[in-house]
């Protein structure tokens, strides 16, 4: 017997007899012979709950898995949540069902989700969200098809280069099979080149242009006519926001977006070695039809109550089929609820005040690595929230090593001389003053 | 699960100027975000709730007490693979070692975390018979894709970039068709025969017609009628002899372990759903995780990043040459199809999923199709006189009935899902596979004992009954729930999604 | 019982054309709205729009079912039916009164492919 499987011998026998077959085996007999698994697999055997707590617990132990003071940001962000969202997470009636289907019994997912959309509806200034997508890359990426399937006549979407790369490559990898050319609008000084843009603009033909906020050096730009530009075009504006930064930063719609996305895990969600993440994604009311993924919508039930049920689905798979507007079945529910969760107990004051200590201790650590004489700014003069660049004029990888062996994560490396970090509220005056002084203690070896 | 609806949303509960948290005020406050020009900021503060921490708490624990999950009750929903998700899968997910990690943190400062993806990538490979994984597909669908990107890639780097179309049985599940759309190929449908199982004369036709255009072929085995497909082999070398690719949809791998391989029957891409067949939790419709396996000579076009196993020499002056085995993290290969996710996909799906295999163990795991496919075929044979079995014989993982035998009573599949839900069980899945009109698909996986199989067949026959006696009773339903039916068009036709949205129709 | 109003030509994809003129009115077929059910969106082209015979111009929403709408005829989209934007369930109440787009017809010899009521209803009843 095994602590998953009720079988007992006696049951085994009644259900073979009731099914008409002598062994478990016999139920595979119309499994073609040369099909057929006969030897073990080659994996471990079975480890005890003690055994599997230890097995772990080595795993991690002894700096093999080490958490370091973080100052790395990059689409990862290391945010407080409070004690309540990983326990309320862990509710089973959450965590053990399925996709709300059945409405009746599913009104705890579809309220929340109905919560979510809200919320994201108002960071973000769109009418409408959907109940989320994978991640922040592929939610952009399914924004850069949207563009292309609602434009009439055109040949390309264009990406600002200050999108995260990352992000961009996955855009590229979606738009490549899709079949649509990606043009890519370079970057002046940390921030999309204007003349460059309008000259794309001029040409004609554009889908749509997809840009990041704060971009990926951390810079906030300056968005402000680039909607009407594209919109000229008939084309549409997708705005990739970081929703953390939007308790204070002009938010897409302001901007004029027509579709807002972003990697929703600054919200509350543990950074997990980069995932699980909640992809969200808001639209105008005008393009809600084009929105893949699934809604959740009000509507009233037989009794006269309100209720909330999934809505608008005749745009998805497994209706429409290859005609849907997405392949996409699921929704990151579970992600969802820790943004929900983490967005109720923040409120509309706890948010601002992630901001502006992030935003501070990133101006604060800015000015003291550049006291230190070893940095220069990348991007000078360049409005940036919580993360931003510095060139480093020794050895970076070296310096880096120093950090990371005194417990620190310096930030990450963007280039061959630039170092890119990122605070938030998790990072105290005396950590970040730590960093400095490992980064001002550091004497490169002579080779 | 309540009976009676809680129904609040939270910012019906808001008041202005509560709090709900708690942060350090000592920090250092010589910038604030008053610097950035008025033109970056917001004009208005957005409008989240303002609640206490009790206030949240109550009301996340009483939404909780509207849902059902499998902890609740018996959870049939067939395709969806609705097993126990065990709790100490949960507690090594949250490890904090692992919770704590930011993905761009050094190789060498994460190498137990880099240990776990690798042998997770190792063990679905033996699992799978087929040679490498990539972890990156964050569910099903997702994994569907990047595993037709592989195949266009393959076929792209042999300059046979015509072969655009790709075979999907018209029985397949709605994603297949919605992913080879996505991934820019054209959709060609292979007939079934009346048994459900692909018309491989069809399949045939259409090859010879236009193999030379074919990119490969989907297939879900056992097929969405958790039925096999007995000429999976012919099929496979079919496809492989017109120069196509076969693709392997994971949704039903679960019938399987211990009995058959996907590539002992020739696949060369395939998806495992880790939420399905390794036991993590669907959460309300996610994270999932769908890593894709390859057949040797396909690992080159799989996504980065790639976690791999190396050997480093060093030569350290005092202590001469050192060994070093350990892991490290691919970011860039000219072959690779591309990247798909953000990150490395949803790792902490993976851990879940890694515990359970260890857990399981080799001799577990291949007990899992085994009784799984008894808990289904002893369902079919109990059920098939009220219900009508459309497809006689063997069915593995679940079942499928088209209604009730009696279609007198005009008592439809959805009538019975219903009723179900007063009983407290979850549906099966209806209304699919298209097949058949009264679909109801019924899948109960290794994990449920004898008597809670015994006590739902017993209420699908006391349904049976009441649709003769009562059937209003049976149209009307659920009567038990925190809700009853929905309108449906009311929500599509004026599509309300948003509170503000609420808000202002009022 | 579908109704199958005299006068209309009819394709295979249920469409129907009532023919004014130079001018086509493009609908789904009465037997179409039953078979869909109550119709919650309905997916309309825009004004100056080039149709084409035997390709999609919009769709057609239910809750659980969507049918793209394939032209009967090529030409000019010159008016859609707005009041089916706020008021899809027109298309319930009467399908045939409820046009969807006014073309102009850039080619009226399309009109013979078509099939008058009687072969329609023929059509729909095997």
């Amino acid at each position: 017997m095994y602590k998953y499987f009720p079988h007992t011998e006696e049951d085994l026998q009644e259900m073979l007899k009731a099914t008409g077959v002598k062994s478990v085996h016999d139920l595979f007999a119309d499994i073609p012979e040369a099909a057929r698994f006969k030897r073990d697999y080659e994996l471990p055997e079975a480890l005890s709950e003690t055994d599997l707590r230890l097995f772990f617990e080595q795993l991690t132990a002894l700096g093999n898995t080490q958490q370091l003071v973080c100052f790395a940001g990059a689409g990862c962000y290391d945010h407080y949540a409070p004690s309540v969202v990983q326990n309320l997470i862990q509710r089973s009636e959450f965590l053990t069902s399925y996709t709300p289907y059945q409405a009746e019994i599913s009104q705890g997912t579809l309220h929340y989700i109905f919560e979510y959309q809200s919320m994201i509806a108002e960071l973000t200034g769109m009418d409408i969200a959907n109940a989320s997508m994978y991640d922040g890359a592929t939610a952009t990426a399914e924004a850069a098809m949207m563009a292309w399937g609602n434009a009439k006549k055109a040949n390309c979407v264009l990406v600002s280069e200050t999108v995260d790369p990352k992000v961009r490559r996955v855009v590229e990898t979606y738009a490549h099979f899709h079949g649509f050319p990606i043009q890519l609008v370079p970057a002046e000084n940390g921030v999309l080149n204007r003349s460059a843009l309008d000259k794309e603009i001029a040409e004609g033909g554009v889908a749509g242009l997809i840009v990041q906020q704060p971009n990926y050096y951390g810079i906030v730009e300056d968005y402000t006519g680039i909607a009407d530009a594209i919109h000229e075009q008939k084309g549409i504006f997708v705005v990739n926001a970081n929703p953390s930064d939007l308790a204070i930063l002009k938010t897409p719609a302001e901007w004029g977006a027509d579709v807002a996305v972003g990697e929703g895990q600054s919200l509350g969600i543990p950074m997990t070695f980069g995932g699980p993440g909640v992809g969200y994604m808001a639209c105008t009311e005008k393009l809600m039809r084009k929105l893949p993924g699934r809604i959740v919508g009000q509507t009233l039930d037989n009794r006269g109550q309100r209720a909330f049920v999934l809505t608008l689905q005749a745009r998805e798979q497994h209706i429409r089929r290859q005609k849907a507007t997405s392949n996409i079945c699921s929704n990151q529910s579970l992600m969802a609820l820790y943004v929900t969760i983490y967005l109720s107990l923040m409120g509309k004051e706890g948010l601002r005040e992630v901001a502006e200590m992030s935003y501070a201790g990133a101006h604060s650590l800015r000015d003291k690595l550049i006291a230190t004489g070893k940095f220069k700014e990348t991007f000078p003069g360049q409005p940036f929230f919580n993360e931003f660049c510095v060139d480093y004029e020794g050895n970076l990888d070296a310096l880096l090593d120093e950090c990371t062996a005194n417990g620190y994560l310096a930030g990450v490396k963007v280039g061959e001389k630039t170092l890119m970090l990122a605070v938030t509220e998790q990072r105290s005056t005396e950590e970040i003053d730590e960093l400095v002084e490992i980064i001002q203690q550091f004497k490169e070896e002579e080779a | 699960m309540n009976r009676t609806l809680y129904g609040n949303l939270i910012f019906e509960l808001s008041k202005k100027g509560r709090k709900g948290y708690s942060l350090p005020q000592d920090y250092d406050r010589t910038h604030t975000t008053a610097e950035l020009p008025a033109a970056l900021r917001r004009k208005e503060a957005a409008r989240l709730p303002e609640c206490d921490e009790l206030t949240v708490v109550r009301h996340y624990t009483n939404l909780s007490h509207n849902n059902f999950g499998v902890n609740d009750g018996f959870y049939p929903l067939g395709s969806c693979t609705m097993k126990y998700n065990p709790v100490i899968n949960e507690d090594i997910a949250g490890m904090k070692a692992f919770a704590g990690l930011h993905p761009l943190q050094p190789a060498v400062t994460c190498q137990g975390a880099l240990e776990v993806y690798y042998n997770l990538q190792e063990s679905l490979a033996e699992l799978a018979g087929l040679k490498e994984f990539t972890l990156n597909p964050c569910a099903g669908a997702h994994g569907e894709l990047t595993g037709l990107m592989v195949i266009r890639s393959y076929h792209e780097s042999r300059k046979d970039a015509a072969r655009t179309k790709v075979l999907i049985p018209d029985s397949a599940h709605g994603t297949n068709p919605a992913s080879a759309a996505v991934c820019g190929l054209e959709v060609v449908e292979v007939k079934s025969l009346a048994d459900g199982t692909v018309d491989v004369e069809h399949l045939r036709e259409l090859l010879s017609e236009m193999g030379s255009e074919v990119a490969g072929m989907m297939m879900t085995n056992p097929n969405t009628l958790g039925i096999f497909e007995p000429r999976v082999l012919e099929i496979t070398e079919m496809v492989h002899k017109a120069g196509g690719l076969m693709y392997y949809d994971g949704a039903n791998l679960n019938a399987l372990l211990g009995e058959c391989r996907p590539g002992d029957m020739g696949f060369d891409v395939m998806h495992i759903n880790l939420h399905k067949t390794f036991s993590t939790p669907h959460g309300g419709g996610g994270p999932g995780s769908g890593p894709v396996g390859v057949r040797e000579g396909l690992e080159q076009f799989l996504p980065t990043p790639r976690v791999k196993k190396v050997v480093v020499n060093y030569d350290i002056p005092e202590d001469g040459p050192t060994e070093w085995e350990g892991f490290i993290v691919d970011w860039g290969t000219d072959s690779s199809l591309g990247s798909v996710g953000n990150f490395f996909g949803n790792f902490g799906v993976m851990l879940k999923a890694y515990t359970y295999i260890l857990s399981l163990g080799n001799e577990n795991i291949k007990q899992v199709g085994p009784l799984a496919t008894l808990n289904a075929n002893y369902i079919k044979e109990r059920l098939k006189g009220d219900y009508l079995l459309p497809i006689k014989g063997l069915c593995k993982h679940e079942v499928v009935f088209d209604g009730l035998a009696d279609k007198s009573t005009g008592v439809t599949t959805m009538d019975v899902a219903k009723r179900l839900l007063d009983y407290g069980y979850h549906a099966p899945t209806i209304y699919f596979p298209l097949l058949f009109h009264e679909s109801l698909m019924i899948e109960p996986t290794e994990n449920e004992s004898k008597e809670t199989i015994d006590a739902f067949i017993d209420v699908m026959h006391k349904i049976a009954e009441e649709a003769k006696t009562d059937p209003e009773l049976v149209k009307t339903a659920p009567h038990n729930t925190p809700i009853g039916r929905v309108d449906d068009v009311l929500a599509a036709k004026q599509p309300v999604t948003t509170y503000w949205k609420m808000l202002g129709n009022e | 019982m579908a109704k199958f109003e005299e006068g209309l030509r009819y394709s295979e994809s249920h469409e129907y054309i009532r023919v004014e003129g130079e001018y086509g009115f493009v609908g789904i077929s009465d037997y179409a709205q039953h078979a869909l059910g109550n119709v919650v969106y309905v997916d309309m082209p825009e004004v100056d729009d080039e149709v084409t015979a035997g390709e999609e111009f919009g769709a057609v929403e239910s809750v659980k079912a969507a049918s793209d709408l394939i032209s009967p005829v090529s030409g000019t989209v010159v008016e859609v039916n707005e009041a089916l934007e706020d008021k899809p369930e027109l298309l319930n109440e009467d399908a045939f009164a409820n046009w969807i787009i006014k073309v102009q017809l850039s080619d009226k010899s399309e009109l013979e492919n078509l099939m008058d009521a009687k072969a329609y209803e023929a059509f729909c009843a095997e």
